[in-house]
């Protein structure tokens, strides 16, 4: 492929590609996500390519490895164009009647349909299932639509052409001023606003070059959105990065990707290549003059690398631990350097504000939190997986309406959200607004993971965990964090084993305090958020543990074991 | 060098441009807790005990006074009962770990720290690193490293390295504000595995 050398040949290009395409052709999607292929996606896939040859339909049907369109919890999903036909939890031994019935007859094969588990409604189409009706997909929706290993795919769903555009006729100012007027926000969780940080790395006079980094390096146990984004649809997050380091100046861009996903960095890697191959990277972008290359950098794990400082110390070669600093990373970041560090989803909703403007990125969600919001959704719902919801909806409709309600019937007991330095709301709080004001209010963090907890869990274990998880991911440097998640742990192992005593909840929230006070990074400082909200919202579930020695949902061991002996005698 | 004129404790303080709200209170006899903190090394920001309030745009933030930079009409405050309530549970955290450390011992009773708060520690370290980032900055040889992270940090000699340079320098135990025998506890256990065996012997 010879480089696309400006706009208009991308443009030409494309009507090109898409006058190669037959909309009227049968098409089957197989979901080819991480969850999707540990659920055996690819020998579905595998299947439906030799049946279909088997058929001999190869050349009136094609066969796509697709991205992840979010329903993880009903893997593989199969969708078949044109009439958009989803297929749930596919197995190779379904594959021949779905090649015979649906692409031959163009009839549907009603067991593999989503069947609501309340109301016992069939869906046909992808967009009548509950689960994708109530969401509002700018950045996931072409997902499944396309091979997320092939920029043609990319470029004929409209992919480029934000860049296109910016290239055909936005200056760097243009471009700045457009996603500041979007009032696009930080999608780590500190809600920075996006455009405001490209404008003081543009304007810094803190020395050249300048350099971008995207941040997925999602470290939050259970939590998937992100990475699964970037394996879905690299092309997205790449087109992103090129428009950002365009209006910024910058002439390197970084993905900094964990080695734990191998998916998603081969995708973001190939990504890249063709990228390059296209002319979309490298020497003289699209006929601009503009230069850039972008590297995927493997971080080396480790939870706390997420953090802003330890993640450029790691880049940098050094040990990847936080430090303070005096210096905003937009006059002095990655060596030294003026850096944009943003989170991944942050990027991936550049091209639709720049191909939309940003009035219609405005028109979602709340005054001040504008846009959608990518989740993991998990815990005891009926329908986890990948969601994206607009802003300004409430955490109810997302679990009932999105989720479809809680697992089994059982009771909703608390939303975890923000991972382990977030917090926990009770039902009570449910009508809390998905936006970083209103989240604030009630300690919650805008992190990607969200976790619904049912009757059946321990909220005191709960908390234990995400401590746990903290003690042994911290970078250990700081007193507060590493001596006081140490202690936290020693109370918690005494509550939960039938030790506890009177004073332990008021040291914890002593400990908490000072980590909140003086931890050196916010690592530190967030670890006591489980904690302190559990506290907040459920201390008669710590006091039974305490004062009872019991444990309500009957999930620490050894406070279950009491009462069984004290049955027995 | 310019001058900085800031507020420490309701003194005006004329500092030298580049220096730390610490240095800055040591030349006016103000006297600010330390542990990490060596004149040597490069700024730690570990132990948090130096903690100060620094009143900046109108907002009261917390900082560590070794790492602050001093900015013109700085207000800081050293003393103050949040600053002390901090330090108070700071050092009952690193007690313990060393409860019969003199330079914990001597802020404990400053601060009325109880030394029997917490949960007694299986070892003395409190991770200031003075010993490792001695050995990395100035001697040079880092033959005494942390390993491990979050709660199970420790120091640790590299035998290999420790084999050849620890017998004449031994500069760090001197430097360790709780118990200089915890540095030379963990170096004679890394020097016995380097030694040969009888098998090579």
């Amino acid at each position: 492929m010879a480089k696309i050398k400006s706009p208009e040949g991308l443009e030409k290009f494309r009507q090109e590609l898409v006058a190669g395409l037959d909309p009227d052709m049968p098409s089957i999607s197989v979901c080819t996500g991480s969850s999707c292929l540990a659920f055996g996606a690819g020998e579905v896939l595998a299947a439906f390519k030799a049946e279909v040859a088997k058929q001999g339909l190869e050349a009136n049907v094609t066969t796509k490895a697709a991205g992840c369109p979010g329903f993880c919890e009903r893997g593989p999903v199969v969708v078949i164009y044109p009439e958009e036909i989803c297929y749930l939890q596919v197995r190779p031994e379904d594959v021949a009647e779905i090649v015979s019935t649906t692409i031959k007859e163009k009839k549907v094969v009603e067991r593999l349909l989503y069947t609501d588990p309340s109301t016992g409604e069939v869906a046909i189409h992808e967009y009548d299932i509950p689960f994708y009706k109530n969401q509002k997909r700018l950045v996931i929706n072409n997902n499944i639509k396309i091979d997320p290993r092939s920029i043609d795919d990319y470029i004929a769903v409209g992919g480029y052409s934000a860049l296109q555009k910016v290239i055909e006729g936005m200056t760097q100012e243009e471009v700045i001023e457009e996603i500041d007027k979007s009032k696009l926000r930080g999608r780590s969780g500190s809600g920075f606003p996006v455009g405001f940080k490209w404008e003081s790395c543009h304007k810094s006079s803190g020395g050249d070059p300048k350099y971008i980094i995207c941040n997925c390096h999602e470290g939050d146990p259970g939590a998937f959105a992100d990475r699964r984004l970037l394996e879905a649809t690299p092309h997205t997050v790449l087109e992103g990065m090129i428009i950002g380091c365009y209006a910024i100046g910058s002439p390197m861009g970084y993905i900094f990707v964990g080695d734990e996903f191998p998916q998603t960095v081969e995708n973001a890697r190939q990504a890249i290549r063709q990228a390059e191959e296209y002319g979309f990277l490298g020497k003289n972008i699209l006929g601009s003059g503009f230069d850039l290359t972008i590297e995927v950098y493997i971080d080396g794990g480790g939870y706390v690398l997420g953090e802003s400082t330890a993640l450029m110390a790691s880049m940098e070669g050094r040990i990847g631990e936080p430090r303070t600093k005096y210096d905003h990373g937009t006059d002095r970041g990655l060596w030294a350097k003026p850096t944009v560090l943003n989170n991944l989803q942050s990027w991936a909703n550049v091209p639709f504000i720049i191909n939309n403007g940003a009035e219609a990125f405005r028109a979602i969600g709340t005054e001040e939190s504008t846009g959608t919001r990518v989740f993991s959704l998990k815990g005891k719902v009926n329908n986890t997986g990948m969601v994206e919801v607009p802003m300004g909806m409430t955490f109810r409709e997302l679990i009932y309406d999105v989720g479809g309600g809680i697992r089994g019937g059982r009771k909703f007991k608390a939303l975890e959200a923000g991972g382990p330095m977030g917090g926990f709301i009770p039902e009570s709080l449910l009508d809390t607004k998905i936006d970083y004001e209103e989240m604030d209010q009630v300690d919650l963090a805008m992190g990607p993971g969200l976790l619904v907890i049912d009757e059946d869990t321990c909220i005191v274990d709960m908390v234990k965990f995400f401590l746990t998880f903290l003690a042994n991911e911290s970078c250990g440097k700081c007193t507060p964090c590493r001596e006081g998640l140490k202690q936290m742990l020693w109370i918690f192992d005494k509550i939960t084993t039938g030790r506890g005593e009177v004073g332990d909840l008021e040291l914890l929230e002593e400990i908490a305090a000072v980590q909140q006070e003086a931890a050196l990074c916010a690592l530190g400082q967030g670890a006591a958020g489980p904690l302190l909200t559990s506290l907040k919202h459920f201390r008669e579930e710590f006091d039974a543990h305490i004062m009872e020695k019991r444990c309500p949902a009957g999930v620490c061991k050894e406070l279950s074991q009491n009462k069984i002996y004290s049955q027995a005698r | 060098m310019g001058v900085v004129n800031l507020t420490i404790d309701d003194l005006e303080v004329k500092a030298e441009e580049g220096m730390t709200v610490l240095e800055a209170a040591q030349s006016v006899g103000i006297d600010i807790p330390t542990l990490c903190h060596h004149d040597k090394l490069q700024t730690y920001t570990a132990c948090r005990i130096c903690m100060v309030e620094v009143e900046a745009r109108g907002r009261i933030k917390l900082d560590t006074a070794c790492s602050s930079p001093v900015r013109e009409n700085m207000v800081v405050k050293t003393r103050t009962e949040r600053i002390m309530r901090i330090r108070k549970t700071l050092l009952e955290l690193m007690l313990a770990h060393a409860p019969d450390s003199r330079d914990l011992q001597d802020y404990a009773n400053e601060y009325g720290a109880d030394r029997k708060r917490f949960e007694k520690m299986s070892s003395f370290c409190i991770h200031c690193g003075l010993c490792v980032r001695y050995c990395a900055e100035v001697k040079k040889k880092s033959a005494v490293v942390f390993v491990g992270s979050g709660v199970s940090r420790e120091i640790s000699f590299v035998p290999e390295v420790a084999s050849k340079e620890c017998w004449n320098c031994k500069e760090c135990f001197e430097l360790c504000p709780t118990e200089a025998l915890q540095a030379a506890y963990v170096l004679s256990g890394a020097l016995i595995t380097s030694l040969p065996t009888l098998a090579e012997v």
